[in-house]
């Protein structure tokens, strides 16, 4: 399955479900950290439930703790997979 | 006792957004029910709201957080600039002694139903992480408290339909005991779902024409309705100080249970009486005093009966001499909001020196025999009564407010206008 899935995917899912999560869609980089995108701990509980439904990848609260930005979260996806 | 006064007040309702938009439709004889159901139509939270606190908040919370900023707005607090509405440093009082209590009968049932949804659909793994945040009942008080950094107590208050009622009795007594200088208080409630329906539907509670028709002999059950309302409260001396216009007071509240059955009313009144009695020694004045009741009013056969029995213990024969009526019969009932909405629509009207009308009642029932002020307004104590006292237009004006709930749950606000 990872062969299949390119980070521009992965980085494509997580911007738009930021969005959804209410972070301004201008503010969204490969840098941004999640507390100044007003990202926090529920909306990452969330995006865990995204990736687990999208790849079939459980992402664990302890692994999750540790994502400061954008760039982390989807390098963190991309290892899982 | 300390005397605690109303500076500001919110309200969204079936009638649309506001509060006097509320009073001046209700009073004009409008009813926002509509197909059988009072639901706020005119509401978009997103007027209100970010896109992130719409998402974390059940709609529930979302008519709260409405109600409670044109409540603030109202009372000349500061809502911060830019769309930051935290108010820390901006409101008339350090935010450790402003409370918040919000009252709601059910909480935020819509997550839950989302959740179970979801749950039975595509599995637990899939229910929100939010589910939780947003379908507990003390999501409102939470939201109110986080979104204008209010520090001092805040929590809900649960008593079905009598629990906006209850929330501004706790807010009173916390005003009293000096646990805070201010408190928003109010109740909020967004039931209308599948489920409620046919929930209350089971207990034949909702009216099946569903016509919201109080104290009228076709009554056939209540209307559901969703909403919210909330009020700024202050001590007096504190309000004055810092120049605020005082819409009105708490003169009192009085509460009781009927321990009785778990839906149904005592048949005598008693419990809804002694209630009012309550709130009436509260106020130090007499059944005599009061101008107006603002009935509790359902539409539920059990409910008119009874209330109209226990306005009747309490008030005796000036019971006869006053109006009462339902704002039920122009929004429906909005339950867990109900005593919130009502303290506000009553003390608009009592402002007005108007006595709203019981829309829809034409036929009282036998033995209902009150002056529920049926279909359109009239002008409120224009005379005295005979005793003496001054007219209406020269002193302040007295009402009370019923809220009764499952669970025989009996709350009376006893409100003056200036």
């Amino acid at each position: 399955m990872s062969t299949t899935i390119t980070e521009d995917q992965i980085e494509s899912l997580v911007v738009e479900s930021l969005q959804t999560f209410g972070a301004n869609p201008e503010d969204i980089t490969r840098e941004a950290t999640f507390e100044a995108l007003d990202i926090d701990s529920l909306d990452l509980a969330e995006l865990s439930q995204i990736v687990h439904e999208q790849y079939g990848v459980e992402l664990k609260g302890s692994d999750v703790a540790e994502v400061k930005t954008v760039d982390d979260a989807i390098k963190l996806i991309a290892e899982r997979l | 006792m300390e005397t605690i006064v109303v500076t500001g007040v919110g309200a969204v309702t079936p009638l649309g957004v506001g509060a006097r938009t509320m009073h001046e439709r209700w009073s004009a004889g409008v009813c926002g029910v509509v197909d059988g159901e009072g639901a706020c139509a005119d509401f978009d939270p997103r007027e209100f709201l970010s896109a992130k606190e719409v998402r974390r908040a059940d709609r529930f919370t979302q008519l709260a957080l409405a109600a409670c900023q044109e409540a603030l707005a109202d009372a000349g607090w500061s809502t911060g600039e830019d769309g930051d509405r935290s108010g820390v440093g901006g409101h008339p009082y350090a935010p450790e002694r402003i409370g918040c209590v919000l009252g709601t009968g059910i909480g935020g049932i819509g997550t839950l139903v989302d959740g179970q949804d979801t749950l039975r659909e595509r599995g637990g793994q899939y229910v929100s992480p939010l589910s939780v945040p947003l379908m507990m009942s003390n999501a409102g008080a939470g939201a109110l408290s986080m979104a204008h950094g209010l520090r001092g107590p805040s929590f809900a208050v649960s008593s079905a339909c009598a629990s906006g009622a209850h929330a501004i009795g706790s807010a009173l007594r916390m005003l009293q005991t000096r646990e805070a200088d201010a408190v928003i208080a109010g109740g909020s409630e967004a039931g209308l779902t599948p489920l409620a329906r046919a929930a209350f539907s089971a207990l034949d509670a909702l009216s099946k024409v569903g016509i919201s028709r109080p104290f009228d002999a076709r009554r056939d059950g209540f209307v559901m309705g969703e909403g919210a309302a909330v009020l700024v409260l202050e001590r007096a001396d504190a309000a004055e100080a810092r120049g605020a216009r005082v819409l009105g007071v708490i003169r009192g509240y009085g509460a009781t249970s009927d321990a009785h059955h778990l839906t149904a009313p005592r048949e005598d009144g008693a419990g809804q009486a002694a209630a009012m009695t309550a709130a009436l020694a509260d106020a130090g004045v007499g059944p005599e005093q009061i101008d107006y009741v603002n009935a509790h009013g359902t539409s539920t056969p059990l409910n008119d009966r009874a209330e109209t029995a226990a306005i009747k213990l309490a008030l005796g024969e000036h019971a006869k001499r006053i109006p009462v009526s339902s704002t039920k019969s122009a929004i429906g009932h909005l339950l867990g909001a109900a005593g919130a909405v009502e303290a506000v629509a009553t003390l608009l009207a009592l402002r007005d020196r108007v006595a709203p009308p019981t829309i829809g009642l034409t036929e009282p029932d036998e033995g209902l025999d009150l002056d529920y002020v049926p279909g359109s307004a009239r002008p409120l104590a224009l005379n005295g009564y005979g005793d003496g006292s001054a007219h209406g237009e020269e002193r302040p004006v007295l009402a009370l407010s019923n809220s009764f709930g499952f669970g025989g749950h009996n709350a009376v606000l006893c409100l003056e206008a200036p």
